[in-house]
């Protein structure tokens, strides 16, 4: 079995190849799972397919930036602590920004809409994704916005892979938020999260507050798309910083959730991951020069048709039930 | 029916176009106003001009630039006139309509383009560019079994995909499309019959009848009439009666003999078809294009286009053509007359003063010196106002301009009673 293994690992170019597709594909994957979690907690809990989540993810790294570098705070008041622990505050404050940011857009643009059909909803999700996304980068400049962030552009080499520490960061932390997802639906909070996703109707004749449900919804999307935006705007991705590019990453996060489910945690995460890792393979092995350049980009939509045709709503998705 | 304009007899006069006296007047009134329209600006010393006047209330849009826009107003309306049928009619949400505005731009090139380093045979616009809407509807058939399969949100999602993949294709097929921010040239919109020298009908500039942009407005004027025609048959034919059906309620159109299948695909045939005819003509209105300009932000535009003129109506895709188009230019007058106020002083310029930012370190929301004060710059400007207004349409007015011209006649007509 492991001869069988070192076999095709030397027919695939060598296992140091394949170790590093693996960790870029973790790495990427992580992201889009991060991403994917988003939309599906705010899909799920609000019924909004947010196209809004790419200019929030760019806004929530923007606000890193400016947390961590522009006005340095909390940074200021405390000179003599760490550099670390420093812009850890900042990117706590910039989350609770992006988390407050969120619950805002959904309280002005999107309580009015409850009820409307949801392809309406989620088109004005796609015009506060136009709004947002320019006035972040008419903050944003010109010049990419450095981040600040303590890992730099260091690597761990370990001989036959070597890994950014940014990437480590971003697959614990990934999994840690993924981890504290999971555990926030056993809450009593995220219980009823589920039960307003299950009927929003039954889930107010229990008691639930739904106007509140959909509030922490979006700022658990907010910050995940944030923290996603973090990673998109550090070192082997956009290592100057966030850019007005940063917004357009998120739109590959969509055949990640299709791939799950759009209704299905699990599914983004899987998704995400899966997403991940065929890009960086594709990335890694499917460079005929006839292809041209981005191919590894356009693997993840491939892969999304093909999943369609085959399961509709994909792969842990629920079937929509149709009636006359 | 004179006298009783309401009083409907029959199903056909019912589904007439045109049903009561005004509106015919009304229309023949405004389609003469627009032809009228390059006629009356000024352009080189040959051209006609058959009136030395401006039309009254629209006469800035006779202005040579304006009438660029207006002709690429008409071409934004065929092609929201396909996304109509498909989105508006028979409720399929599409982000891909630029993805088949591309296939359609680039079959019209290697059919249309003159030969040379890049694809390209040169034959006639009556080929290239029915074959440009032809191609895209076959594209849109092949895709549609996917597309059919699923429902919804995850439809809009596959359409998205559609989008990039086809963005990938352009950027690369370099021996097509000229290769990823370098474009090519596109077939002018001139009538041959076949590959002589001089065109029957010519848009580029030659000094006598009219400027460029004034012909090609002609052209695309005429072409919009037709395609408003083709539209406006199809949902009141048996096949538009079909696409409603399945838009209101797929299961019970299925019960009722509608064959779902059939009909979605057709719906996407149609559709693409429009799209197709519109890439064509918008690449060739502009000559050159890149491969970039067939992107999510374009099929956005035209999603932007139906909801704010009002999904599922004819008229209503025309208005939102002309608004989404024009308004930008609009908006930049508007911010460079505020910017004439303050620099004159005056009542205007106290409110307009926070608003614009017209010199370094002073403060305001939009910035007329790109890049050197703080503040949005007009074409950001532009952007947020867009994104905000497709928010506010479809919070406060979901049946978009169309809804407000409707009520407005409605006031009207019982006027001055309310009811």
């Amino acid at each position: 079995m492991t001869e069988t293994l070192l076999i095709l690992a030397q027919e695939a170019g060598g296992p140091s190849k394949v170790a590093e597709a693996v960790a870029e594909g973790l790495s990427l994957g992580s992201i889009y799972a991060l991403l994917a979690m988003g939309f599906v907690i705010i899909f799920k809990a609000t019924q909004v397919l947010n196209f809004a989540h790419g200019a929030l993810s760019a806004l929530g790294a923007f606000l890193v930036a400016s947390f961590a570098t522009l006005v340095n705070f909390p940074g200021r008041f405390m000179e003599d602590s760490p550099r670390w622990l420093q812009w850890t505050l900042s990117v706590v404050t910039a989350l609770v920004a992006a988390a407050l940011i969120g619950m805002l857009l959904e309280r002005l643009f999107l309580r009015p809409m409850v009820g409307e059909e949801l392809f309406a909803v989620a088109i004005v999700t796609l015009g506060i994704d136009i709004s947002l996304r320019n006035v972040t980068n008419d903050f944003i400049g010109t010049d990419p916005r450095p981040l600040g962030d303590p890992w730099g552009t260091s690597i761990l080499d370990l001989g036959w892979v070597s890994i950014a520490h940014t990437e480590i960061a971003q697959i614990v932390i990934s999994l840690i938020l993924v981890t504290a997802v999971a555990l926030f639906f056993r809450s009593r909070t995220g219980i009823a999260m589920q039960a307003t996703a299950f009927d929003q109707e039954a889930a107010r004749a229990q008691g639930i507050n739904v106007g509140r449900i959909f509030s922490i919804s979006w700022a658990i999307g907010a910050v995940l798309a944030a923290v996603a935006g973090i990673f998109v705007s550090v070192f082997p991705r956009r290592s100057a910083g966030v850019d007005t590019f940063t917004a357009f990453f998120a739109f590959k996060a969509f055949p990640a959730i299709i791939l799950g489910g759009l209704d299905s945690i699990v599914g983004a995460v899987v998704g995400g991951f899966a997403v991940g890792l065929a890009e960086a393979f594709a990335g890694e092995y499917i460079t005929a020069s006839w292809l041209g350049a981005g191919f590894g980009g356009i693997v993840p939509y491939l892969l999304m048709l093909l999943v369609l045709l085959v399961r509709p709503y994909g792969l842990f998705g629920t079937e929509e039930i149709r009636r006359v | 029916m004179r006298g009783r304009p309401l009083l409907f007899t029959s199903y056909e006069s019912d589904q007439s176009m045109l049903n009561t006296m005004t509106k015919r007047v009304v229309l023949v009134v405004f389609l003469l106003l627009l032809s009228a329209l390059p006629f009356t600006g000024g352009g080189a010393p040959g051209n006609v001009r058959l009136f030395d006047w401006n039309i009254p209330i629209v006469g800035f849009l006779s202005a040579n630039d304006w009438l660029q826009l207006m002709g690429t107003a008409c071409i934004f309306a065929i092609g929201a006139l396909g996304l109509n049928i498909l989105t508006g009619l028979a409720g399929q949400v599409s982000l891909g309509h630029s993805f088949f505005m591309g296939i359609g731009a680039y079959t019209a090139a290697w059919l249309g383009a003159p030969e040379g380093p890049l694809l390209g045979l040169g034959l006639p616009i009556w080929i290239w560019l029915p074959a440009a809407g032809l191609f895209a509807a076959a594209i849109g058939v092949l895709v549609g079994p996917t597309a059919v399969r699923v429902r919804g949100l995850y439809l809009a999602i596959v359409t998205l995909g559609l989008v990039f993949i086809g963005e990938y294709v352009f950027r690369n097929w370099r021996s097509l499309t000229g290769g990823s921010q370098a474009g090519r040239t596109f077939p002018r919109l001139d009538v041959r019959l076949w590959k002589e020298e001089t065109p029957i009908f010519g848009t580029t500039e030659n000094g006598d009848w009219l400027t460029a942009n004034g012909k090609a407005f002609l052209f695309v004027l005429a072409l919009l009439v037709i395609f408003t025609l083709l539209a406006k048959n199809i949902q009141r034919s048996r096949v538009g009666r079909a696409f409603q059906a399945i838009r209101d309620r797929d299961v019970a159109a299925e019960v009722m003999g509608v064959n779902e299948f059939r009909y979605k695909l057709m719906a996407f045939g149609i559709s693409s078809f429009f799209a197709g005819v519109a890439g064509a003509l918008l690449a060739g209105y502009f000559g050159r294009t890149i491969p970039e300009r067939w992107d999510l932000i374009l099929s956005v535009q035209f999603i932007a286009i139906i909801l704010i003129g009002g999904a599922g109506t004819t008229s209503g895709a025309l208005m939102g053509a002309a608004f989404v188009i024009l308004l930008p230019r609009v908006v930049q007058n508007f911010t460079e007359w505020l910017k004439g106020a303050i620099e004159e002083g005056g009542i205007v310029a106290t409110i307009a003063d926070p608003l614009i930012a017209t010199s370094q370190n002073d403060f305001g929301l939009v910035n007329t010196l790109p890049g050197v004060a703080p503040g949005l710059s007009v074409l950001q400007l532009n952007q947020v106002i867009y994104g905000l207004l497709i928010i506010l349409f479809l919070i406060f007015e979901p049946l978009g301009l169309y809804g407000i011209w409707f009520r407005v006649r409605n006031y009207w007509k019982g006027w001055p009673f309310t009811y």
